[in-house]
C-alpha cells in the first residue's frame, strides 16, 4: 500500500516537473533568448484555460459527443464485420485462399488515403469518419477471430468430439469462445483504433469533433488550442480504456492473468 | 471374475490394424503394422511401449478420430465407421474447455446428448464430489493444479457412462504421489462398474499396479504388438501396496526384460532422426 502510494507520488511528480519546466521555458528567457517561443509552444496557464473554458461554456461537450459516436459506431461495425469474416473464412479454407491476397493489399493500404474517398461518397456528416474508423477496426477483429477460431487446442476439438457435440454445438461451445477471446484481447487495439479513425477523419474534413476542434486550432495558428484539444483527447482516450479494462475483466474471468497489450 | 477373451463380445477388437501417414515431403511413415489387440468388456488392458511407439496411434484409432490404412476395427462386435460413440476418451494434454468452469465442464457431456441444464448441472455437481472437487465446481481451469484438472477431466468422461474407457497417459504430466492417489480414484470409480479400459503409459509400474493384462509394443516406425501378460493380482488394490508383492516384482522383471530391448531401440531411433 505504501509503495503505491509513493508511485502516485512519483507518477505526479513527474507531470508537475514537465509543466513547470514547460511554464518556465515558454515564459523566461535563458541565455538571453525564450527557448520555447510560446508562439510555437504557448504555454500551460493559456492551455488550461482554454480547457476550463471549453467546459465552462459547453462548447466541448458537442465535440466529445460527436467523436464517442463516430468510434462507437465504428467499433461496433467493424467488429461485427469482422467477427463474421473472421468466422466465414476460418471455416472455409478455400474461400480464404481465394480472398487471401486482395485481404493482405486491403490492410497493408495506409487507411488515411481513403480518407478524401469516404467524404466523397459520405459526406462531411459523421458517417464517413465511421467508415474511416471501420476500414481500421475491422482488419484487427477479423484477424483476431481467424487467428482465434483455426488455433483452437487439436486437443481439446478432439474431446469436443469424443464428448459427442455436433457440428452446431462445436461453434457455439469451441469456435464461438475461442474466436471471441482472442477478439477480446485485441480490445485495446481495436477500441483506440475506433478513436484514431474518427479524430484522423475529423481532422481531415468536418464539422464536429475533436479532430475538428484541433484543425480549428490550428488553422488560425492557436497553439493553445491544438494542445488543449490534445489533452481533452487524452484524457478521452484514457477513460474509454479504462472502461475496456473493466470490461475485459469481466469477459475474461477464464483466462489466466491476461497481460495487456495497450495499443 | 475375469471374462475369457470372447471376441465376439470384445468391447474393442483391432485385427492386423495398419497406420500410415502421409509425410510432408512426399511418401508415407507406417507408425503401426499389423497390430493384433482385444479388450474383453469389463477388462482393464495397459498398453506400454517405448516413446513414440504408436500407442497414442492405436487408441486414436479404437476411438474413431483415426482411421487405419487396413485392417479391422470392431467395437462390440460391430465395425466402426466413424466417432466410436460408446467411448469415453481422457487425454494427455489438457482438454477441459478453457472458458468453462469445472461443473460447466463436467455437465457440457451430457448437454450435448440433449439432457437440460437443469437436470445435467445437478448430476455433474455429484461427480465433482466424487472426483473429490465438489467445493471446486466454480473454478476456471487455469485455477487449478493439473492434478485437479485431470480429476475434473475423468468426471467430465465418466458422466456420460461410456462402455469403454481410453486413457492416453492421463497422468503423465502429474508429479508421482499425486500419480498413485490419481490411481486409486480410478480403480475406485472403475471397480463400482467395470467399463472395458484401454490404458496407454510408458510406466510400467503403473501398468501393471492398475490392469489386468498388460500389452507390450514394440519401438516404431512400424510397432507391433510383441507381448500380453496377465497380470495375476487381485483385486481390490491399492497401487502403493501392490507394489510390495512379490508376484508383482515378478511380472516386472519378466515384462521389463523384453521391454528393455525395445526402449533401447526406441531411444536410437530417436536420437538417430534428431
Amino acid at each position: 500500500m505504501k509503495s503505491r502510494a509513493q508511485l502516485l507520488l512519483m507518477q505526479i511528480a513527474v507531470a508537475v516537473i514537465g509543466i513547470a519546466l514547460w511554464y518556465l521555458l515558454s515564459t523566461y528567457p535563458l541565455f538571453g533568448r525564450v527557448v520555447l517561443p510560446p508562439f510555437f509552444f504557448s504555454n500551460p496557464l493559456e492551455v488550461a484555460m482554454q480547457v476550463v473554458d471549453w467546459f465552462a461554456t459547453g462548447v466541448i461537450w458537442k465535440h466529445l459527443w460527436v467523436t464517442l459516436e463516430e468510434s462507437l459506431l465504428a467499433f461496433v461495425i467493424g467488429s461485427i464485420g469482422g467477427v463474421l469474416v473472421g468466422f466465414w473464412f476460418a471455416r472455409q479454407p478455400r474461400t480464404a485462399a481465394v480472398f487471401d491476397p486482395y485481404i493482405k493489399m486491403a490492410n497493408a493500404l495506409p487507411r488515411v488515403v481513403l480518407a478524401p474517398i469516404f467524404t466523397l461518397w459520405l459526406g462531411l456528416g459523421i458517417w464517413s469518419k465511421v467508415a474511416l474508423g471501420v476500414t481500421l477496426v475491422f482488419f484487427i477483429v477479423f484477424f483476431n477471430v481467424y487467428q482465434g477460431v483455426r488455433e483452437v487446442s487439436p486437443t481439446v476439438l478432439a474431446n469436443a468430439r469424443m464428448l459427442g457435440m455436433n457440428e452446431r454445438q462445436l461453434m457455439r461451445h469451441v469456435y464461438w469462445p475461442s474466436a471471441l477471446s482472442w477478439m477480446f484481447s485485441s480490445l485495446h487495439t481495436s477500441v483506440g483504433f475506433a478513436v484514431v479513425g474518427a479524430v484522423v477523419g475529423e481532422y481531415l474534413g468536418s464539422a464536429a469533433g475533436l479532430g475538428y476542434l484541433i484543425q480549428q486550432a490550428e488553422g488560425v495558428f492557436d497553439v493553445a488550442g491544438v494542445f488543449a484539444g490534445m489533452f481533452v483527447l487524452a484524457a478521452f482516450v484514457i477513460v474509454i480504456d479504462t472502461i475496456v479494462s473493466l470490461v475485459e475483466k469481466r469477459l475474461l474471468v477464464w483466462r489466466p492473468t491476461a497481460e495487456h497489450g495497450r495499443p | 471374475m475375469k471374462k475369457g477373451p470372447d471376441k465376439s463380445a470384445a468391447a474393442v477388437a483391432l485385427g492386423d490394424v495398419v497406420v500410415t501417414f502421409r509425410l510432408a515431403g512426399g511418401g508415407s511413415y507406417t507408425a503401426v503394422e499389423r497390430a493384433t489387440l482385444h479388450v474383453a468388456d469389463g477388462e482393464f488392458v495397459a498398453i506400454v511401449g517405448p516413446t513414440g511407439c504408436g500407442k497414442s496411434t492405436l487408441l486414436n484409432i479404437a476411438a474413431g478420430l483415426l482411421a487405419p490404412a487396413a485392417g479391422r476395427v470392431d467395437i462390440f462386435g460391430a465395425p466402426l465407421a466413424t466417432l466410436n460413440r460408446q467411448a469415453g476418451y481422457l487425454f494427455q494434454a489438457d482438454a477441459l474447455f478453457p472458458w468453462k468452469t469445472a461443473l460447466e465442464n463436467v455437465a457440457i457431456g451430457l448437454e450435448t446428448a440433449g439432457t437440460p441444464a437443469s437436470q445435467a448441472r445437478p448430476r455433474a455437481q455429484e461427480w465433482l464430489k466424487r472426483v473429490g472437487l465438489g467445493a471446486f465446481g466454480d473454478r476456471y481451469p487455469h485455477m487449478l493444479s493439473g492434478g485437479q484438472r485431470k480429476r475434473v477431466g475423468l468426471a467430465q468422461v465418466l458422466i456420460r457412462d461410456p462402455k469403454i474407457l481410453l486413457m492416453d497417459e492421463p497422468f503423465g504430466p502429474l508429479d508421482a504421489q499425486t500419480r498413485q492417489i490419481m490411481g486409486n480414484l480410478l480403480l475406485d470409480l472403475w471397480s463400482a462398474d467395470r467399463k472395458a479400459v484401454l490404458f496407454v503409459t510408458h510406466d510400467l509400474e503403473e501398468a501393471i499396479a492398475l490392469s489386468d493384462r498388460v500389452v507390450i509394443m514394440s519401438a516404431g516406425p512400424a510397432a507391433r504388438v510383441i507381448g500380453d501378460w496377465r497380470v495375476p493380482l487381485g483385486r481390490p488394490r491399492d497401487i502403493g501396496e501392490v507394489k510390495l508383492d512379490p508376484a508383482f516384482h515378478e511380472l516386472h522383471r519378466e515384462i521389463w526384460h523384453k521391454l528393455k530391448a525395445e526402449v533401447i531401440k526406441g531411444y536410437a531411433q530417436a536420437e538417430g532422426a534428431a
